[in-house]
């Protein structure tokens, strides 16, 4: 069976397939490094070095600066190991749910409670 | 010979670990939820499983871009937890059951599935968390563990409905099994969630309900969603429903459900909870 060749797209959802794990590739395998807190260290010591030791692309890297989550997934992101990198942050997935929507945190965990209304 | 006692789904969001370790159980945000868990403790006190077959995903731990197996199984004589990029601290290893754990892997791929066996395996929250909700205090822990890997992480994903036979598959294994030992089935994670892009923070509580239902009475029905429907449906990462599939297939054509819980949010998600028993 050919598997679909357009699926019909989701709006504000990226689906993470072979060609963004292609493209997010180095990006992703950093952030991979950031389960142990050798990486971590690594990286908070010298966030560009560290982010040239994984090659990642000049826009990856401004992302990661810019901790833009929305530009980290257009760079082949993938949020399972860009959780890495936002737990390391200490943020949680409601400051990042916020930061994606555009909305302040609050309102942004008014949302989800109104979701089981 | 071995036989599947019951199934259980529940969620295994990375909070609830933290919820856990601060003792929130009373904290007016956490109550609803932690509320539905002495049930079904109750339950697998009555029932007293050997062994627990935890079908989750992992998220980034064990498994990288490089190799990323769809089905994955554990045939280790323990597994272990380690930190995941937030500093969570190692937990008592977990028993496995490496001479079932290859039974079940010689059976599923002569019935055709061609899985991973991983002698090694490091399991995340996905597999701690359900496991600490279900037995919360590890001295008494007597049970077992293999755990089961399924990919969420890249597309494609495995069909719903190919997770549904592959459960069926590993209940076949488990029947064939010559010793005496009493198994659950864990289907973890789910339900409605997205954590990425525009639409996070999506929840689908009317999916949600339906799925708790039909999981129950009718799986075949969600077996006829596509991944990208679940997506759709569900939320990026409400595609986890396929792991509730699994455990679902792992059960009889008939099963009853001895208690469900079903709460809104917890994290970003809808959480759900069930206790399915093999009819008689
Ligand atoms: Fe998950």
């Amino acid at each position: 069976m050919e598997p679909a060749k357009t699926l019909e797209p989701i709006p504000g959802t990226i689906i993470f397939d072979g060609a963004m794990a292609v493209k997010g590739y180095a990006l992703n395998k950093m952030c991979y490094t950031f389960n142990g807190a050798a990486g971590r260290q690594e990286f908070l010591a010298d966030e560009d070095a560290y982010c040239a030791k994984f090659g990642l692309t000049p826009e990856q890297t401004k992302a990661i600066k810019e901790r833009n989550v929305l530009a980290l997934l257009d760079n082949g992101g993938n949020i399972y190991y860009l959780a890495k990198f936002i737990g390391m942050l200490g943020l949680n997935v409601q400051d990042i749910g916020a930061q994606q929507t555009g909305m302040s945190v609050e309102e942004f965990k008014a949302k989800l409670v109104a979701a089981g209304h | 010979m071995a036989r599947i006692v019951g199934g259980i789904t529940t969620s295994h969001i990375p909070a609830i670990g933290n919820a856990i370790s601060r003792e929130l159980f009373e904290d007016p945000y956490w109550k609803p939820f932690f509320d539905g868990y002495p049930r079904a403790r109750e339950w697998l006190d009555e029932v007293k499983p050997d062994v627990a077959i935890v079908v989750y995903n992992d998220h980034g731990l064990n498994f990288f871009l490089d190799k990323m197996p769809t089905f994955a199984i554990g045939a280790a004589p323990q597994y272990t937890n380690d930190d995941e990029g937030w500093g969570l601290q190692p937990l008592p290893p977990y028993q496995g059951d490496p001479e079932l754990s290859w039974h079940i892997i010689n059976s599923l791929v002569a019935d055709e599935f061609d899985i991973c066996s991983c002698q090694e395996m490091l399991v995340d929250h996905g597999f701690t968390v359900p496991m600490s909700l279900m037995w919360p205090d590890r001295s008494k822990m007597a049970v077992k563990s293999i755990p089961v890997a399924v990919n969420t992480v890249q597309h494609p994903l495995p069909t719903p409905a190919r997770c549904f036979k592959l459960g069926q598959a590993i209940g076949r294994a488990v029947a064939s099994f010559p010793k005496d030992l009493k198994v659950v089935v864990l289907g973890t994670g789910g339900l409605s969630h997205q954590l990425d892009g525009q639409r996070a923070g999506f929840i689908n509580k009317e999916f949600d309900l339906m799925c708790m239902e039909k999981i129950v009475s009718d799986p075949e029905a969600l077996t006829r969603y596509s991944i990208h429907d679940l997506v759709r449906l569900a939320g990026a990462q409400g595609a986890e429903l396929i792991l509730w599939l699994i455990m679902r297939g792992t059960m009889t054509g008939t099963v009853s459900k001895v208690h469900s819980n079903y709460h809104i949010p917890i994290s970003n998600t809808g959480a759900g909870l069930l206790v399915l028993e093999n009819a008689v």
